[in-house]
């Protein structure tokens, strides 16, 4: 028997930017047990609901993550209006939808831009954070702002977008998805990155089912799996099918990120399309009371807004369980059996998170 | 859109691995495992959903005899929840399949989203034993 040895990995590494540790047990080398550990930066947010007015949560919801902000700050107000019973106005559906999926689209991007990198791709890695950046223009245009988008309230959003403004968006983003497609092209057909991700960091469909992971995790091991399904914001009335390959490693997670990049710019189109006129905002009456549990599509995955109304301006109780810290499960299990080469890749295409994790 | 209906049910604490060990058998997914204080105490909620469907089982503890079994022999999983709950709420969870023994989390004092911490709990300190 092989001499066993443990690495250290994190919780600071170069393809790391939060901290996150696994403690890796080798066999020459390949990966036998890995042990992970979190909570180097846990922050208690959800003990800060009972302190703070629930208007003012919002505001804390959306800066529990930097890249997911956006539908922080959506989950959050969806679970207090469905504590209020307050209806809210479908041009703000709308609104959220377009917004929630500029989201998803940057957060892909920013992804596959890391995942570039990590299997030593910079040009690409490069090319990738650039479109990014031009998408980002376009979400500061029409909500505000960049990282934080600002855009979700409680009973709505916080500012219309002009129907002239809209067309130009979606004239441009025709543009950036033709641009897209050469770097999906790269992605998908390169034999350097197929022979770094073919066949690597595999999670069975039964694995994934029994482990818990959402989102790509789980579309890319065959599972077809999404909240959007349930039809919140105005996903039930856009025309889309949850998307799923069955490849289940890593380069499926690449293949299913970008064909979910080509479907959120569809959606984007048919969301102005529609987008109906009005209001883009109701006004919230009373204190939240009872109990719910929003599930929406984070592009990480499904993310779960517990909250809990006692009839005061205080919450009860609000729960967050963010994607990631479903996805940590499998990552465990993906890593048995894997070289040490492949852990970085394999980490990474959990799309790690620990900004939300550490809520 | 239509609401989600979120029905949740009553369950003995001491079912829960078999219950747990059912919904594996029939396909549900383990959604999400949260805790909540009250003025009657705690109550565990362990939600699953299966086909779009979500339902809760709930347990409801005294805050002298917060313990409850673990449901990582069906739900390996439900590890890192359980460990919260240790962490957090102080909720003793036996059997635990990765048993991180309070220290899931960097914390300044033990068991910080209890409102009111147990008296003899471990001192506080903001590193990892």
């Amino acid at each position: 028997m092989a001499e066993r040895t443990v690495i250290p990995f994190g919780p600071q590494h170069p393809v790391l930017p939060e901290p996150i540790h696994l403690d890796l047990v080798l066999e020459d080398e390949t990966v036998v047990e890995a042990i992970p550990s979190i909570g180097f930066i846990h922050r208690g947010l959800e003990r800060l609901a009972e302190t703070k007015d629930f208007s003012q949560m919002g505001y804390v919801a959306e800066r529990i993550c930097g890249i997911c902000s956006c539908i922080h700050g959506q989950g959050y107000s969806q679970g207090v209006e469905t504590l209020l019973n307050l209806e809210v106005p479908q041009r703000a559906q709308f609104l959220r939808l377009i917004w929630g999926e500029q989201s998803r689209i940057h957060s892909h991007l920013l992804w596959l831009g890391l995942a570039a990198d990590a299997f030593g791709f910079e040009a690409l890695f490069m090319h990738t954070w650039k479109l990014r950046e031009r998408l980002l223009d376009w979400v500061e245009k029409t909500a505000g702002g960049r990282v934080i988008f600002g855009a979700n309230k409680v009973g709505g959003v916080r500012r219309d977008v002009p129907e002239d403004l809209l067309k130009a968006m979606v004239a441009d983003h025709k543009i950036i998805e033709a641009e897209f497609e050469i770097l999906a092209d790269t992605f998908l057909k390169d034999s350097t990155v197929r022979s770094r991700l073919e066949g690597v960091g595999v999670l069975t469909k039964e694995q994934a089912q029994v482990l818990g992971a959402v989102g790509p995790m789980m579309r890319a091991s065959g599972i077809a799996s999404d909240t959007r399904s349930l039809g919140y914001s105005a996903y039930d009335q856009l025309d889309w099918q949850i998307l799923t390959e069955d490849g289940c490693d890593c380069m499926a997670r690449v293949k299913i990120r970008v064909r979910e990049i080509r479907q959120s710019f569809d959606m984007i189109y048919q969301a102005v399309a529609k987008i109906p006129s009005g209001p883009v905002d109701a006004r919230p009456k009373g204190f939240p009371q009872g109990e719910t549990m929003a599930r929406l599509e984070q592009p990480r995955g499904e993310v779960i807004y517990y909250l809990k109304g006692n009839g005061t301006k205080n919450l009860e109780r609000f729960r967050v369980r963010t994607p990631t810290f479903a996805n940590v499960p499998p990552l465990v299990a993906m890593l048995k059996g894997a070289r040490l080469a492949d852990v970085p890749n394999i980490v990474l295409t959990i799309d790690p998170c620990i900004s939300c994790t550490e809520r | 859109m239509m609401r989600e209906e979120q029905p949740y049910i009553s369950a003995e604490a001491q079912r829960l691995p078999e219950l747990a060990a059912d919904r594996l058998k029939d396909g549900w997914r383990l959604v999400v495992v949260t805790a909540l204080q009250d003025p009657q105490g705690l109550e565990i909620s362990y939600v699953f959903e299966k086909g779009q469907k979500v339902e809760g089982l709930r347990v409801r503890l005294s805050l002298d005899q917060a313990v409850v079994p673990s449901i990582t022999s069906s739900y390996l999983a439900a590890f890192t929840y359980e460990n919260e709950l240790q962490d957090l709420f102080g909720v003793k969870v036996e059997g635990l399949a990765v048993d991180f023994k309070g220290q899931f989390y960097m914390k300044k004092r033990p068991n910080p989203f209890l409102k009111e911490p147990k008296e003899g709990a471990a001192a506080p300190g903001g590193v990892r034993g």
